[in-house]
Order: C-alpha cells, then structure tokens, then sequence
C-alpha cells in the first residue's frame, strides 16, 4: 500500500503555485505542498537524554532558562 | 519550528575522545593560515549554522551557488564559504590528502580536499556583488584573496571560545531553548546597531504574532564609528530587562562577517536564522547594503526568487516616529505626511551619544541611552 493519499485542490490555485516554484528546486506542486505542511508539523529534534541535560545545564548557567 | 536547512543540522565538531588523536595527526600534515573572519566561517559549518554545508565550496558548488544562488542539489544558498590558498600552498597538497587549518598561530581544523581550482574573481563580484568597484569592501576583500580555491569537507577540533561565550549558542541549543519556552514561531532580528525606537517597534510588531523574538546582533569586523560589541550586547539587554515581557524575547550572539552583499546576503542571514529554529526573519530597508549599490527593497524582492527557503520573511519598508500619532509607525499605517513624521537617524543619535549628550526619548530608550553613555568609548575607532 502506497504511504500517500490525494487530496484535491483548485485548478486556479494548482497553477499558481507551478508558476512559483518554476525555476527552483521543487519540481512538483505536490512537493510544494508537503515542504508547507512539513513546516506547519515539524519533526521534533531528537535529544538523547544525556544531551539534553548538557544542553539544559548550559542554558541555565547561561541564565536563558530557570 | 523549522527544519534545519537542507533537511539535517551538520555537525562537524570532531568528537571528545578524538580530539587529542586528530590534533597530533594534524601536526604532521600540510598546514594553511586563515583569517579569523574565516575561522568564524568554519565554525559555523561546525556548529550547524551553515547547514547543510560540510566544508569550504567545491568547483561545482562554487559555480552553481555563484550562478544560480543554490547548491548543485538545487538548495538555496547564496553566499560562498571559500578556502582560498596561495598557489605555493596548493602545490604542498593534492586531492585526497587532507590539511590543517590555523589561525592566529593556533590550529584548529581539518579540511579533506576534494577538489583544487582556480577562479574568476569578476565572475564571482558580478554576480555576489552586483558589482566590481573596488571601492565596494566585499569586493575589496575578494580582489585581496589568493588565487586557488580548495574545497572538501572539514571538523572543527579546537573551538574558539567566542568573543561573548555567554551569548554564544549552537543551533541545537536554541532549538531546544525555543522547545523549552514553548515557542513554536520565532522571528530572528539581526542588528548591528544598539536598539533605537525604530528598531523596537519593527521588533514588536514581529512579536504580536510569533511567540517569540531573536534578537541576534551579529559579531565581528565593525568599521570606525559602529557601536562596540559590547554596548551593543548591554544595551539590547537594558531594551529587553525593561521593555519586553519576561518570556517573549531573547538574546544571541552570532560571530560572523559582514559581506555587505545586500540581497544574496540577506538570503543567507535567512538561512542561518532557520538554522537557529526561527520561523521568521526581519528584513529592514537596504538589509546588508553598503553606499548605493543596492536598491533599498532588494533585499527583501530576492525573497521571492526563494519560495522554497523554509523560512518566511516579514518585510518591514519605512518607520518614523510620527507626531500626530504620538509614537512610532511605518508607512503601511500612518496616514500622515512627512511634515508630522522624523525618521530614526542612527548617524545623529550617534553624534549626540559620542558628544555624552542623551537623544529624544521618542527616538532611544533612556535605558538604553544611559547603558550606551556609561561606556567611556561606546563607538569603533
């Protein structure tokens, strides 16, 4: 089974966007589109505990957090 | 939060228990003199702040950044980080071999050298630049710098403190900061300035719909007559103790050189605040311009040229302190002429300042003024 779905979107809005990314790295609209909803949901930076804890003692040294 | 440019933060700080390995082994190899301009470049790669760079430009990241303002992979990427050597240099390594990197007399890095090549020093003005008059101080700088160019990718085993290790942090841990404080939209703010009351309101007007502000005044060469560092770091801290809500703003410093390549810079200022986690970047009117080289907008049109960066711009054109209003605005609001509107003048502010005289309140924070006068000499010389 395919890990990608398809939703539809309009025909006026479909080709203002392949005018935009003419020209630029993304190739399709549908690229397009998943690199803004990728920014909408993130992926979490992944910490191991230890990082985190170096990272959190150095902040709080530094006085950026409590 | 974004993603880090390129999809993964780099990092090329050589591990702990390998450090003293590499550091011995980098006595024995061939060594290069860099700048410590460039030594800040490196460790910004090292860090993450480049990413997804891993080392200096290869021929074809050098030709497709300098002609398309992207990678080879079609990523956006605007400025070259270059390692240039003399030819006597080159000719003590070949590719495959790797080199040491020092500065200051001090070692700190090595490069793998994939590639060696010449380059053309117009080419590379025309299209960073805009221009090739010397008098331009980027292209100053490119007209001083050594015929071959080495590319390849590099680690960073002696970090450089920072001249303000206190406000010096990595990507990875103002991402975590930003977690931390729960801000999921950050705007970056990048000054070279202490705070006017333009500047705060650009920054406020940011702030009432992100969660929170990056302040990040950049550290580094200045020229005569700029704000020293350090006044610059205190005041901004007197503008935030007094003027912003306990959670809402922060400061970093970033250590990095001024091109002064206006619109391609500002697309790499872009990309470092994306680095950081910034959601948004403030570009201001003539943003990294120098003279008139520029159009005061370009910066901010080159964005569209962009829409793939990951980052979204927030476009400020012109703030003035009006009148009629009784406080600061920018054209976009104000229906007033210019007979009720001053512009913030950072050159007389900083002619009363210099004199130990206070400016308007209505165009500096007296808090920020008196942190300003209380240096004995607050500017460059």
């Amino acid at each position: 089974m395919s890990d990608k779905v398809q939703i539809k979107i309009s025909k006026e809005l479909f080709d203002k966007v392949k005018e935009k990314i003419t020209g630029t790295s993304i190739s399709t609209v549908e690229e397009y589109i998943e690199l803004l909803l990728e920014n909408e949901f993130p992926e979490e930076t992944e910490y191991t505990k230890e990082e985190e804890e170096l990272i959190r003692e150095r902040l709080r040294r530094l006085g950026y957090i409590e | 939060m974004p993603r880090p440019h390129g999809g993964k933060l780099v990092n090329r700080l050589t591990k702990a228990s390998k450090i003293e390995k590499v550091k011995t082994e980098a006595l024995e190899i061939p060594k290069v003199s860099v700048s410590h301009e460039l030594r800040l470049d490196f460790e910004n790669i090292a860090f993450g702040l480049y990413s997804p760079l891993k080392g200096p430009l290869t021929e074809t990241e050098f030709d497709s950044v300098v002609s398309k303002g992207r990678l080879s992979n079609d990523i956006p990427w605007s400025i070259p980080i270059l390692l240039d050597v003399t030819e006597d240099e080159a000719s003590k390594f070949n590719v495959g071999d790797s080199i040491a990197i020092e500065s200051n007399g001090e070692l700190f890095a090595v490069v793998e050298v994939d590639d060696k090549y010449g380059w053309d020093k117009e080419f590379y003005s025309t299209n960073i630049y805009k221009t090739i008059d010397s008098e331009h101080p980027g292209v100053a700088k490119t007209n001083g710098m050594k015929p071959v160019l080495v590319g390849g990718s590099m680690e960073i085993f002696n970090e450089h403190p920072g001249k303000f290790p206190k406000y010096r942090l990595k990507p990875e841990e103002t991402r975590f900061l930003f977690k931390e404080k729960g801000w999921r939209t950050v705007a970056g703010f990048q000054t070279r300035n202490a705070p006017h009351m333009g500047h705060e309101y650009v920054q406020k007007t940011a702030l009432s719909f992100v969660d929170g502000l990056f302040i990040n005044p950049l550290i580094g060469k200045k020229k005569a007559g700029d704000f020293t560092d350090i006044v610059i770091i205190e005041s901004y801290q007197a503008l935030i103790d007094s003027y912003f809500l306990k959670n809402a703003a922060t400061l970093v410093t970033l250590e990095m050189e001024m091109r002064y390549a206006g619109p391609k810079e500002a697309i790499h200022h872009a990309i470092v605040r994306k680095n950081y986690g910034n959601s948004h970047f403030i570009v201001g009117r003539d943003h990294a311009g120098v003279g008139s080289y520029y159009g005061p907008f370009e910066a901010q049109e080159i964005f569209e040229d962009y829409p793939d960066l990951g980052i979204a711009p927030i476009f400020f054109r012109n703030f003035f302190h009006c009148n009629k209003c009784g406080g600061p605005q920018n054209d976009k609001v104000c229906p007033h002429g210019d007979e009720d509107r001053e512009n913030f003048k950072g050159r007389i502010m900083r002619k009363l300042l210099a004199e130990g005289k206070n400016p308007d309140p209505t165009q500096m924070r007296p808090e920020v003024t008196e942190t300003i006068l209380r240096h004995e000499k607050p500017f460059v010389e």
